[in-house]
């Protein structure tokens, strides 16, 4: 089913792709375009026909059910997928009008521009300093230690996790709570300046209020980096989220501002999902 | 249809019997091998401890022209029955390296041959009831005194009891652990990063894990002939030698090390690895910077036990010649050199009654290594085990 062919009372027929509402002025650059993109486990097809414009300093957010293939897409977009053995690609995805997927690309530079938080908070045993050093030393970023240092305190800045550490960065990573380690997994990822940040359901295993501190995070962020998470929790979308799509079994059921999304959606799928019928 | 307590206690009393049956059991296994253990240790040092302690003979050596050429002419004639067969040429190349000795004479405590050594030990000996009798005035006089052995620890094998020691058989095992170390452990590492991190899953890695894993399962003699056929008469290389007998121990090590290496890698949780590949690092730096240092403590255990392991081997060192007599500690990995369990295995077919003591202390060596290699192990995993 093709759901950008359903054109809604008032509303025009948006660009394949595009959000329902985006009239086609150029309000924000695309990131990703992704195209007829279709993925297989081994024989099971988790996406089929995805066509989804990415745009750039925004927050997007991936909602659906659990197995509607949301972090799977997530990790199409910097080919962490390319881990799993049995993954089979199909389709177009471009970053910068280039394909990732492309022979010549290779999948550390798209890493190197498209940054990763992932559901549990991942630090690496190490210090909190060596956590985010570690990255843009050997990217090459920093030469000079006085450099590194400050890279580290701006990292640690953005993230908001500057002054909880500044006194211990010599301290393990893991030492933290669980929402300062997914700050300093944040902190980490922007320290290697990334284009875009992919958060996968990066507040699943943290507590309401490291949850809001996060999500704090994310709006001030987008100033700086395109971010796309997923979430699973809808309310987290409504507030963080510029832009919403709504996954459902592999597909893209419903894409759209995120206000227009949760307050009028276009979909009875997406109704049902919102107003909690299912999920 | 319910069933009254009374009903399910005359059922479950049967149940408990067999559970506390089966208790008993395993109890008394544990106790039945921990009984064995402590009567092998037990015999071991009231067997092996004696050897530590060695006769010693006070007497005066007066180092004059004769004894240049025949040691005992230094000595009294009356103690030659009594001391080391040693000193015929002990003396004379004391003698050699420091002629300014000759026409002088000094008072020494010189080693008693091995038959008053086992007389003293109450050991069974071949001395006459009056040298018997002789022997014991001297011990009452104080000038026969049982002293410790350092002879064992600064000697190679010799012929005559008393003058064996096991320095050789030390030397030439630490020279093949390090050829083997230095074979096994970075080809055993590397073949398992590959199969653990790089290698895709197909038939191929499975037959090789396959047959990595029935490597462990091999017994070793073969490795010793495989080593004899490839290393020796193929590649040349020396018979004998520390390098031939590391090379063979490597082979029987490296499956040990893979799959210690293995399981110390799958080990390190995924999460460690995406995290790496999330911030842009390539394969190998996921695997040197995060995965390998998390493992380390892992491997190096693993390759520890392995290394215990083949220190004990004695079968393949038979086949590459490593049995062989040995009085001289080893110069170079390419001279003919003995490893410890090959000397003990030399000195238990000895038909003397004094091998048998050196046997057994030479097990005590080898144990207190293993022990203590083993000991090493786990201090190593204990420090480095990261919990963070």
């Amino acid at each position: 089913m093709n759901s950008h062919a359903t054109v809604m009372n008032g509303q025009q027929t948006p660009a394949v792709g595009q959000p329902y509402t985006r009239n086609n002025a150029a309000c924000h650059d695309v990131s990703f375009r992704v195209r007829d993109l279709n993925l297989w486990y081994g024989k099971n097809q988790a996406l089929s026909g995805l066509n989804i414009d990415l745009f750039q300093k925004n927050v997007t957010a991936l909602i659906g059910p659990s197995g509607c293939g949301k972090s799977t897409f997530l990790r199409c977009l910097n080919r962490m997928n390319d881990l799993i053995p049995s993954v089979r690609l199909e389709g177009l995805v471009e970053m910068d009008g280039r394909d990732v997927n492309a022979s010549k690309m290779d999948e550390v530079a798209l890493r190197r521009r498209v940054g990763m938080v992932f559901q549990k908070p991942n630090p690496f045993p190490k210090s909190i300093y060596e956590n985010i050093a570690y990255a843009p030393r050997m990217h090459d970023l920093v030469s000079r230690k006085a450099e590194q240092d400050e890279l580290v305190e701006k990292a640690l800045r953005d993230a908001g996790l500057w002054n909880e550490v500044k006194d211990k960065l010599q301290e393990p990573g893991t030492s933290l709570s669980g929402g300062q380690q997914q700050r300093l997994c944040i902190a980490r990822a922007i320290a290697v300046q990334p284009d875009v940040i992919l958060m996968d359901e990066p507040t699943s295993a943290l507590d309401p209020i490291s949850t809001a501190t996060i999500e704090d995070l994310m709006d001030k962020l987008k100033d700086q980096f395109t971010i796309i998470t997923v979430t699973h929790n809808m309310q987290q979308a409504a507030r963080v989220a510029d832009y919403t799509a709504f996954f459902h079994l592999g597909e893209i059921i419903e894409y759209n501002d995120t206000k227009v999304m949760f307050s009028t959606p276009a979909q009875k799928k997406t109704e049902d999902y919102i107003s909690g019928r299912y999920g | 249809m319910s069933h009254t307590f009374d009903e399910i206690s005359q059922q479950l009393k049967r149940r408990h019997r067999k559970s506390s049956r089966l208790k008993w059991i395993t109890m008394g296994s544990l106790g039945l091998a921990g009984l064995f253990l402590v009567l092998f240790f037990a015999d071991m040092l009231t067997k092996g401890l004696p050897a530590f302690q060695q006769a010693y003979v006070q007497t005066e050596i007066s180092y004059n022209e004769e004894a240049e050429t025949d040691g005992r002419q230094a000595f009294d004639e009356e103690l030659l029955p009594i001391i080391s067969r040693t000193v015929v040429r002990v003396i004379p190349m004391e003698l050699r390296n420091n002629p300014d000795m000759i026409g002088t004479s000094e008072e020494q405590w010189v080693l008693a041959n091995s038959e008053v050594d086992q007389y003293l030990k109450g050991h069974r000996n071949s001395l006459s009831a009056e040298e018997q009798a002789a022997i014991d005035e001297r011990v009452e006089a104080g000038q026969v005194d049982m002293r410790f052995n350092t002879t064992f620890f600064t000697n190679g094998d010799s012929k005559i009891a008393e003058n064996a020691g096991i320095l050789a058989a030390v030397v030439g095992t630490v020279m093949t652990m390090i050829v083997t170390l230095a074979i096994a452990f970075p080809i055993g590492v590397m073949t398992a990063v590959y199969l653990e991190e790089f290698a895709p899953d197909n038939r191929f890695t499975q037959i090789i894990e396959i047959n990595i894993n029935n490597l462990a399962a091999i017994p070793s003699i073969l490795f010793g002939l495989l080593g004899l056929a490839i290393f020796i008469n193929f590649f040349g290389v020396p018979r004998s030698s520390p390098l031939a007998g590391g090379m063979t121990l490597a082979l029987m090590t490296l499956p040990v090390i893979i799959i210690s290496t293995r399981t110390a890698l799958r080990s390190v949780p995924d999460s460690i690895r995406h995290a790496a590949f999330g911030v842009g690092c390539s394969r190998w730096q996921v695997v040197r910077d995060h995965v390998l240092p998390l493992a380390m403590p892992g491997i190096m255990t693993g390759s520890i036990i392995g290394l215990a392991q083949a220190m004990g081997e004695t079968a393949p060192l038979i086949i590459v010649g490593m049995v062989a007599f040995i009085p001289d500690v080893g110069a170079s990995f390419t001279n003919a050199a003995t490893v410890m369990p090959a000397q003990i295995f030399t000195w238990s077919g000895e038909p003397e009654q004094a091998f048998v003591e050196k046997t057994a202390g030479g097990i005590l060596v080898l144990l207190t290594i293993l022990i203590s290699l083993n000991a090493f192990a786990v201090v190593l995993r204990k420090k480095f085990e990261r919990r963070w």
